[in-house]
């Protein structure tokens, strides 16, 4: 097989996605399909702040606008923020470390696959039906009691789908970053970002259990004529409470962590300067993962466990504040006397301390167990979780897009559209999310679709509106930057000139086998060291030698196809004759895929000496 | 870490490595004699009528808790060196399931 890139037709290169298991193009899928669903939660936004924009509005009422609102969170947190993660993780953490691909390309293929048909079930609901609508935490009382269409059966299915996607990239990043690292590359050299998907993926590993036991528990009750949450047959309403929260605090942090890397990433390139309090940063990242196990039950304080309880979530909550305070210093002590380049990721990089850090007062000020009581389920806490959620998560996830860029392309973004982006979006986030903490403290509360005139609401509302459109205005512009970035300059290794890490010592975008010869590693930014000492490239560990490459396979996506249909099959098999049949069809085409995969040796190829030769002099010379 | 270069030693110790496979077996086969032993004195604890349910109970959860250790620690090779990360990752799930328990078996329900 050659892989001596030449121009390939369309249906080439959807071949090529469709069956890849490259890290390097499952980053783009990650990207784009995470993009498309943050599209689609970004649109679900904007009618539900056009819904809110007046009083006594009539643009989304009653159930759709529960089913909207519903699917906005949902999307954004399982389809957009995790995938987005993802896609970086994907792209830039086999580079980071020196390795040639993840652990296990093939199963990185099939969590691609199950995240995406788990993504598109779940919005297929809106043309079966009706979309799920007990909220994105469908708590227990709430879907069991929505029988009007199978929309919440939707969100169970769909999300053990996606799930176990997300499941089975955390073990493969954890593999990975375990066994992968180039010779030299000890923990404590590892760049912040590959720190951060590592202790993010313990939290996936730890994390996502209790949601799937939840999930199982949902489906039994709705679709099998289980009792697990029924009170009247026994059950308790409660546990899907806990279990969804076991699973939902460390899930912030799961999205927050890989952030602060990205963030590390920037703040250290674009001041020039090694990375402030490298050790206390990967011993504040340890430890917001650990403590992030024992609050999950400040979301609960109103459910009634009483005052000990309470007490002890309460203040296991607050300790969080020290590490991710640690945190904010190193990043303020590593601009303090750099060489700052206000780059379109410095931007959003400094945006994000004050933030971030307003997130983070009013997360203590929610810790407070008795004030909770006030702003509990109030707009309040949309403002909290939209500035830890939009200040740290998007705000990474765009100036990871724009620093990115380049080495995952071979493309610079254009720097002027890219600082207006940020600036439409940073003035459209405050004027959206600033205003509702006043909102929520007058008594607006979440998840109503409409309020009512005279009660001071009307002004704050509306400004929140127009925020919102600033932030569809901002993702218009970066969507032009996109496209016009085609045609655009051409990215160097070192895109930036001042990269610090392995990934900007190759080619933009890597070579398929991404290291002909693996790097020797010498000490934290690996590459800075060698161009302080006045080298332009990496030491090699090895000699140049054929590299062995996995075959590609179309096997991952069957296999998720499968459980895609067996989904559709479960969900109607009370009411229809064919539910039955066609869930046990899907079953069989993603066991007999898992046979097939079994029983069939594939020992990948090689990519031979001299062929690696070659196109490493195209690689230089593009 | 060098699992990946594409230059390996193919060299191997071989009468090094099968003395090594015999202890080795001798290990497994005493883990497994020793794992038959006690599932045997569980169900004799159980079937013996005169001990109270507070002493079988403790009891035998003892000898399940040696059981596990046996089978993590001889049949999955978690004796051996460069197992740090699986009795990490182990322990750390241990525990956070600890603090589950705990903190719905104390705080949470009563
Ligand atoms: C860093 C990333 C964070 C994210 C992504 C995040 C996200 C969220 C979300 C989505 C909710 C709403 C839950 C609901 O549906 O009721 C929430 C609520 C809450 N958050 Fe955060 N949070 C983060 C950090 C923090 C921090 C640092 C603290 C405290 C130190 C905190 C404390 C709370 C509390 C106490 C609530 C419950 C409020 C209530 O139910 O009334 N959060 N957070
Ligand atoms: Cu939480």
């Amino acid at each position: 097989m050659s892989t001596i890139a030449r121009k390939k037709g369309v249906g080439a290169v959807l071949w090529d996605y469709l069956t890849t298991v490259d890290h390097k193009k499952i980053a783009h899928l990650y990207l784009i399909s995470g993009g498309i669903f943050f599209l689609l939660g970004g649109l679900e936004a904007l009618f539900i702040r056009i819904q809110l924009a007046k009083p006594n509005n009539d643009f989304l009422v009653g159930g759709l606008y529960n089913e909207v609102l519903t699917m906005h969170g949902t999307t954004m947190i399982f389809l957009a923020a995790m995938p987005l993660v993802f896609a970086f993780m994907n792209a830039v953490v086999p580079l980071q470390i020196g390795a040639r691909d993840v652990a296990f390309p093939f199963l990185n293929a099939l969590g691609f696959w199950l995240f995406f048909f788990g993504g598109v079930f779940l919005n297929c609901s809106w043309f079966l039906g009706g979309a799920p609508d007990a909220g994105w935490t469908s708590y227990a009382s709430l879907a069991l009691d929505s029988k009007a269409h199978h929309g919440v059966d939707f969100y169970t299915l769909g999300l053990q789908i996606s799930g176990l996607g997300t499941l089975i990239g955390g073990i493969n990043f954890l593999v990975t970053i375990i066994n992968m690292r180039a010779p030299g590359m000890t923990f404590m050299r590892m760049p912040m970002f590959t720190w951060a998907t590592f202790v993010t993926s313990a939290l996936i590993l730890f994390a996502f259990p209790p949601l799937t036991v939840g999930l199982i528990f949902l489906m039994m009750d709705r679709l099998f004529g289980g009792n697990f949450f029924n009170p009247a047959a026994g059950g308790n309403t409660i546990i899907w409470e806990h279990l969804f929260w076991v699973f939902g605090h460390p899930e912030v942090y799961i999205l927050v962590l890989p952030a602060f890397g990205i963030f590390s990433e920037i703040f250290a390139t674009f001041s020039r300067k090694r990375l402030f309090g490298y050790s206390s940063m990967v011993f504040a990242t340890v430890l917001i993962a650990f403590l992030g196990f024992m609050v999950w039950a400040h979301h609960m304080f109103t459910v009634g466990m009483g005052p000990i309880a309470n007490a002890i979530f309460s203040v296991a909550t607050m300790t969080i504040a020290v590490p991710t305070g640690i945190k904010i210093f190193n990043w303020l002590f590593t601009m303090w006397g750099g060489s700052i380049k206000f780059t379109t990721p410095m931007h959003y990089a400094v945006a994000f301390i004050p933030s971030f850090v307003m997130g983070g007062v009013t997360g203590v000020m929610l810790a407070a167990a008795a004030a909770d009581y006030q702003y509990h389920d109030s707009y309040f806490v949309v403002a909290h979780f939209h500035y830890v959620i939009v200040g740290g998560v998007v705000f990474a996830l765009l100036a990871g897009t724009h620093y990115w860029w380049p080495k995952m392309f071979g493309r610079m973004l254009n720097e002027t559209l890219g600082k207006i982006t940020f600036w439409l979006f940073f003035i459209g986030f405050h004027l959206t999310f600033f205003i509702q903490h006043f909102l929520g403290l007058m008594g607006m509360p979440r998840r109503v679709f409409t309020f009512l005139p005279g009660q001071g609401l009307e002004t704050g509302n509306f400004i929140s509106t127009v925020g919102a459109f600033f932030m569809a205005a901002a993702t218009v512009v970066l969507l032009i930057n996109i496209v016009i970035s085609v045609k655009g300059e051409k990215a160097p290794a070192d895109a930036w000139g001042d990269g610090r890490t392995l990934e900007w010592a190759i080619a933009s975008p890597p070579p398929v086998y991404n290291f002909a010869q693996l790097p020797l590693v010498r000490g934290l930014d690996p590459l800075w060291l060698e161009k302080m000492e006045g080298k332009k490239e990496l030491t090699p560990a090895e000699p140049l030698g054929d590299i062995h490459m996995p075959n590609s396979s179309f096997l991952p996506f069957i296999m998720s196809f499968g459980l895609f249909v067996a989904a559709f099959g479960f969900t109607y098999h009370q009411e229809t004759a064919w539910g039955l049949p066609v869930g046990i069809l899907g079953l069989l085409i993603t066991f007999g895929s898992m046979f097939l995969r079994s029983v069939i040796d594939d020992h990948g190829f090689h990519i031979h000496k001299e062929e690696v030769l070659e196109l490493e002099k195209k690689g230089a010379n593009a | 870490m060098t699992n990946q270069m594409n230059s390996g030693n193919e060299r191997v110790d071989l009468a090094y490595r099968r003395r090594k496979n015999a202890e080795e077996m001798r290990h497994q086969v005493i883990a497994f004699v020793l794992m038959i032993l006690l599932t045997l004195i569980a169900f004799a604890a159980v079937g013996y009528e005169e001990f109270s349910h507070w002493f079988v109970i403790p009891f035998i959860l003892l000898l399940a808790g040696v059981q596990v250790a046996f089978q993590l620690y001889y049949f999955m090779h978690m004796s051996h060196k460069g197992h740090e990360f699986p009795a990490l990752f182990i322990y750390g799930g241990v525990l956070v399931m600890l603090v589950l328990v705990w903190a719905f078996s104390t705080i949470v329900w009563w």
